[in-house]
């Protein structure tokens, strides 16, 4: 499958490769850091009597912070492990747009460059716009 | 029940989620959140949770392989997902004022008339003949087939942008993908070849899920021993599908598809009912 038989430019189709690429190393790491700490977790808890998850309790903030889930990974806290490649995965297709930005502008494709950065601009004020209720 | 026991069960569900989700392209969470309110009778923002990170695992897993294919249509997924973050901002916003019974339902009945509406269409052609603002946006594109790649142009370019705008919402709201009003929005509306739909819708829910996402984590609806075995059965069918789908033909698809927005429908009128959500 090359450039030519799609009857896109090279430009468009490097951009494609790149993404894909990203996409992949984001969720292989994902899931090799998800995978690990539930193994761990397992080891530890896997005999246990299944916990209540009827009623919600929220987490605590050792697993719903960016502090918290870093300190509580550098502990070796199998859950927090598991946080820690919830927070990767989640950054993945965030990454994957400010990929897209960085080839629209290599491209010089004004008009895209304005679309991506109002995507990455939605996404940054969910992370930090203190959306938290 | 042991959580080891509870682990693998949730493990092979997920599975089939991601499989369901890939080939649909409406994302894996609408199957995870019936498995896990209805089999486990886990509350329903725990669910949320992880369904919105099945759909971020399947769809990156799935789009990471179209992609590659030339199949997705980058520039109008990018275009579309100012449509639907900014519903998903406004999705997750409204989740805390809004009961969310009186959405599913009305969820359920929008979705069932899309299906029957998809039914009657049979045929799937590339139009020909775009829209001014199309051309302007640089969506019309071309993908690859088993007979050498085929053009295709878009129309209702507004139209499509408003719909992404609810899907947005909706995902916001609901936690799921709305890979199915997604998929509507492109093909019914804007004309663009089954496959291209299902692999774009399937590229933007991802970033859709992941805007809403955060301020999930923050307010405490991601369990990480939920999390864990949903991420990686996703994951495992959502690869599993992306290399399916190389061999099924659009037909196929279109009655898996039809198949699968009913099947949603029936699942959120139903929790809508039984004032589960």
């Amino acid at each position: 499958m090359n450039a030519n038989n799609n009857g896109k430019n090279l430009g468009d189709r490097d951009i494609e490769l790149l993404v894909g690429r990203l996409l992949r190393t984001g969720v292989i790491t994902a899931s090799c850091i998800v995978l690990l700490g539930g193994i761990l977790f397992l080891i530890q808890h896997g005999s246990a009597p299944m916990p209540s998850y009827h009623h919600f309790n929220g987490e605590d903030s050792n697993y719903t912070t960016f502090g918290g889930i870093i300190s509580s990974t550098l502990q070796f806290n199998p859950k927090g492990i598991v946080q820690f490649g919830v927070m990767v995965l989640i950054a993945t297709p965030v990454l994957r747009i400010a990929l897209s930005l960085l080839g629209f502008a290599l491209e010089k494709d004004k008009l895209y460059v304005i679309i991506t950065t109002i995507v990455l601009c939605v996404m940054l004020f969910s992370t930090i716009g203190g959306l938290k209720v | 029940m042991t959580i080891l026991t509870f682990t693998i069960i949730l493990l092979v569900g997920a599975y089939l989620a991601g499989l369901v989700g890939s080939l649909t392209g409406l994302g894996g969470g609408v199957v995870v959140i019936p498995l896990l309110t209805l089999v486990f009778h886990v509350d329903i923002r725990y669910a949320i949770g992880a369904a919105l990170l099945a759909s971020i695992a399947n769809s990156s897993g799935a789009a990471s392989a179209y992609v590659k294919e030339g199949i997705t249509n980058i520039r109008l997924g990018m275009f579309l997902e100012i449509a639907t973050t900014v519903g998903a901002v406004i999705g997750a916003l409204l989740a805390v004022y809004t009961p969310t019974n009186t959405i599913a339902i009305l969820f359920g009945c929008i979705l069932l008339f899309s299906a029957a509406m998809t039914l009657r269409k049979k045929n799937q052609l590339a139009l020909t003949e775009g829209s001014k603002t199309s051309e302007f946006l640089k969506l019309n594109g071309s993908y690859p087939t088993p007979a050498g790649p085929v053009d295709y142009k878009l129309k209702n370019v507004g139209a499509g942008f408003s719909i992404m705008t609810l899907a947005g919402i909706l995902s916001g709201l609901l936690g799921i993908g709305s890979g199915a009003l997604k998929v509507l929005a492109m093909d019914s509306t804007m004309h663009i070849p089954f496959k291209v739909s299902t692999t774009t819708s399937n590229f933007m829910i991802g970033v859709t899920a992941a805007a809403s996402a955060v301020v999930y984590l923050q307010r405490g609806y991601m369990d990480p021993a939920i999390a864990f075995p949903v991420v990686l059965g996703v994951l495992g069918g959502a690869f599993t599908g992306a290399r399916l789908l190389k061999k099924l033909d659009p037909k196929v698809l279109r009655y898996i598809f039809c198949a699968a927005i009913v099947f949603v429908a029936a699942e959120m009128m139903y929790n809508g009912f039984q004032h589960k959500f």
